[in-house]
């Protein structure tokens, strides 16, 4: 397979030189199929393929006045064990979208990285952003070509989410591993631990928050996520481990900073003693 | 018969050549140039979606001149084969080095054994962690390669337009400087008559060293405009940052679309806090920058670097395509 340039004669392959597509995606699987994460065969006897990658856990998103926010725990499990406890599920897709990955753990992050570079390489060849719904539809591609992992048990589940600039307002998608593409609208939240945070993102989210408020709100949706479910983590003050969170508003993506994170972690432990409860 | 003269090598050589010189030299030329904080490109080019400078990589851009369909697909294979190798490797990988090596190949193969040469010169320049570190390579129709340092002009008139370049350029200018010492040399092409090209006119954008991730940036024409006037007054330049602290985005003009300009893939957050809100344009596109770090400038009066006074006579008609 020829890697960038051909080996006989050094010069660009005809392909690297072929006028067309914007895609990165489009253009790996004329040149490079095998590149693909989707294109891989699983070798035939293995019984059980969801256990040879960790599995990724809880991301939730929720919009604000004027953006959206994306956080995840930092827990990946196999099984019983907790195979990571710093292992970051939530990254900048581009300037102005984020995506936060459910499942398997290497598929996903390999997913993450191709994603984006698809924006990038878009932007790169074309000059101009893709729009934030045509951004939403390359990743639900991108996940349908994934399928065949998907069905022997090696899903993925992204959460996307990003600031439309011509709407002028966040965003946020979530979808199955077929590649459906569902729009989601104030709050959301996907991975094992997702039941529990989306209970208490319901009952804590309000219109009209500000990125501070919102912050609150996904840290302690995680915290009630961590606090019922085993494979989801809390903040780990002993270690300073804490959920990566990141806004995206007109001003672009902007991950807020573990010290922040610390405080208002803080501050929901002692809210919570305050009212006494057991949790 | 195919073949009823016999054409020596070396004609069949200098006939090609002459041909591709005779299709680059009718071309606005290229100045690329290092400055204290990065490597600046500039032309003359009033369209504002046909770009002649274009990001490869995180550190590495392209500017070519010549055929426009030619250098496109050149310019659109560079960033094919930067992705690849970044997305194999790492992204530290990708190299200007390699690029250009790959170019070199591609344009010497199509030299000699397709029907027509390539009409096209490229330079390929990365962007170091300091300024010994920066990279230029220059690329003909043949082939051949030139590791460059500091400054390279190419396209018509190049060697006009080099011996003004390096009458004026020095190690470690500032952007301004550098700026107002391209568009000189770009305005004083035709015959012994300079003149002033507008910012409006002017095609720039910079590799900045100090950005994280992906450096290339192109320079919007009213902070363009406010860089090139500085020069006009020393002691006023003096007291403003050399760089801009925010850009506007420039707005859809007439029918030509108004592209939004890359923007910089978001980087691990850094110290930078005073960034400025991103301007939506009408279209709901957006163009945007990020300040650069703000840097003074050195204070040397660049009086020599000064544009004409003469008239502008811009006489550019639209398209980038030569």
């Amino acid at each position: 397979m020829t890697l960038s340039a051909d080996r006989t004669t050094g010069r660009l392959p005809d392909a690297f030189l072929r006028p067309g597509s914007s895609s990165f995606v489009d253009f790996l699987a004329e040149h490079a199929p095998d590149r693909l994460p989707g294109n891989r065969v699983m070798p035939a006897g293995v019984t059980d393929p969801a256990t040879l990658s960790p599995h990724a856990t809880t991301i939730v998103a929720l919009t604000f006045d004027g953006g959206v926010l994306l956080a995840g725990d930092r827990r990946a499990t196999a099984g019983p064990m907790i195979a990571s406890r710093s292992i970051e599920k939530v990254f900048p897709a581009d300037e102005y979208s984020a995506v936060g990955i459910a499942g398997s753990a290497g598929i996903g992050l390999e997913l993450v990285r191709l994603f984006q570079l698809e924006l990038e390489h878009y932007e790169k060849i074309e000059g101009s952003l893709l729009s934030l719904t045509g951004k939403a539809n390359r990743l639900a591609t991108m996940l349908r070509g994934n399928l065949p992992m998907a069905m022997q048990g090696l899903a993925v589940v992204p959460l996307f989410a990003g600031y439309d600039l011509a709407k002028g307002m966040g965003r946020i998608f979530s979808y199955d591993a077929t590649g459906g593409r569902y729009e989601e609208h104030e709050h959301h939240g996907v991975g094992s631990g997702s039941l529990f945070a989306r209970g208490s993102l319901k009952k804590l989210w309000r219109r009209g928050m500000d990125a501070e408020a919102a912050v609150h709100v996904a840290v302690e949706a995680l915290y009630d996520a961590a606090d019922d479910d085993s494979a989801t983590g809390g903040p780990d003050t002993v270690r300073g481990i804490f959920p990566v969170v990141a806004t995206v508003s007109e001003d672009g993506y902007q991950r807020i900073e573990d010290a922040e994170i610390s405080r208002v972690a803080e501050q929901i432990v002692a809210q919570r003693r305050e009212r006494g409860h057991l949790a | 018969m195919n073949m009823p003269f016999y054409v020596s090598p070396e004609q069949l050589m200098k006939d090609r050549a002459d041909f591709a010189r005779k299709g680059i030299a009718r071309g606005r030329s290229v100045v690329v140039l290092a400055y204290d904080g990065g490597i600046a490109f500039a032309t003359e080019n009033p369209s504002r979606a046909l770009h002649k400078i274009s990001e490869i990589y995180d550190r590495i851009a392209f500017a070519a001149v010549g055929k426009y369909n030619e250098f496109e697909n050149l310019r659109v294979a560079g960033v094919r084969y930067a992705d690849m190798r970044g997305f194999s490797y790492d992204r530290s990988d990708v190299t200007a080095r390699g690029l250009a090596n790959a170019y070199a190949q591609t344009l010497g193969t199509v030299f000699i054994t397709e029907s027509k040469p390539l009409e096209v010169e490229i330079v390929v320049a990365e962007v170091g962690a300091d300024s010994a570190d920066d990279q230029i390579y220059r690329l003909t129709y043949d082939g051949t390669v030139a590791d460059e340092h500091g400054f390279v002009v190419m396209g018509g008139q190049a060697e006009q337009l080099g011996r003004r370049v390096k009458e004026g350029w020095r190690e470690n200018m500032s952007l301004g400087e550098a700026l107002r010492l391209a568009v000189a040399a770009l305005g004083s092409g035709d015959g012994s008559a300079s003149r002033t090209i507008e910012a409006a006119q002017l095609e720039v954008a910079v590799l900045e060293r100090d950005r994280p991730r992906r450096s290339f940036r192109r320079l919007a024409r009213p902070v363009l405009a406010e860089l090139l006037a500085e020069g006009a007054e020393p002691p006023a330049a003096a007291a403003q940052p050399a760089e801009p602290s925010a850009k506007s985005a420039p707005e859809a003009e007439g029918s030509t679309q108004a592209r939004a300009e890359p923007i910089p893939a978001p980087a691990a957050p850094t110290e930078q806090a005073d960034e400025s809100p991103t301007d939506e344009s009408p279209t709901g596109k957006s163009s945007t920058g990020k300040p650069p770090t703000g840097k003074p400038p050195t204070g040397k009066s660049p009086t020599e670097e000064k544009p004409g006074e003469e008239p502008g006579t811009p006489g550019a008609t639209p398209g980038a395509d030569r």
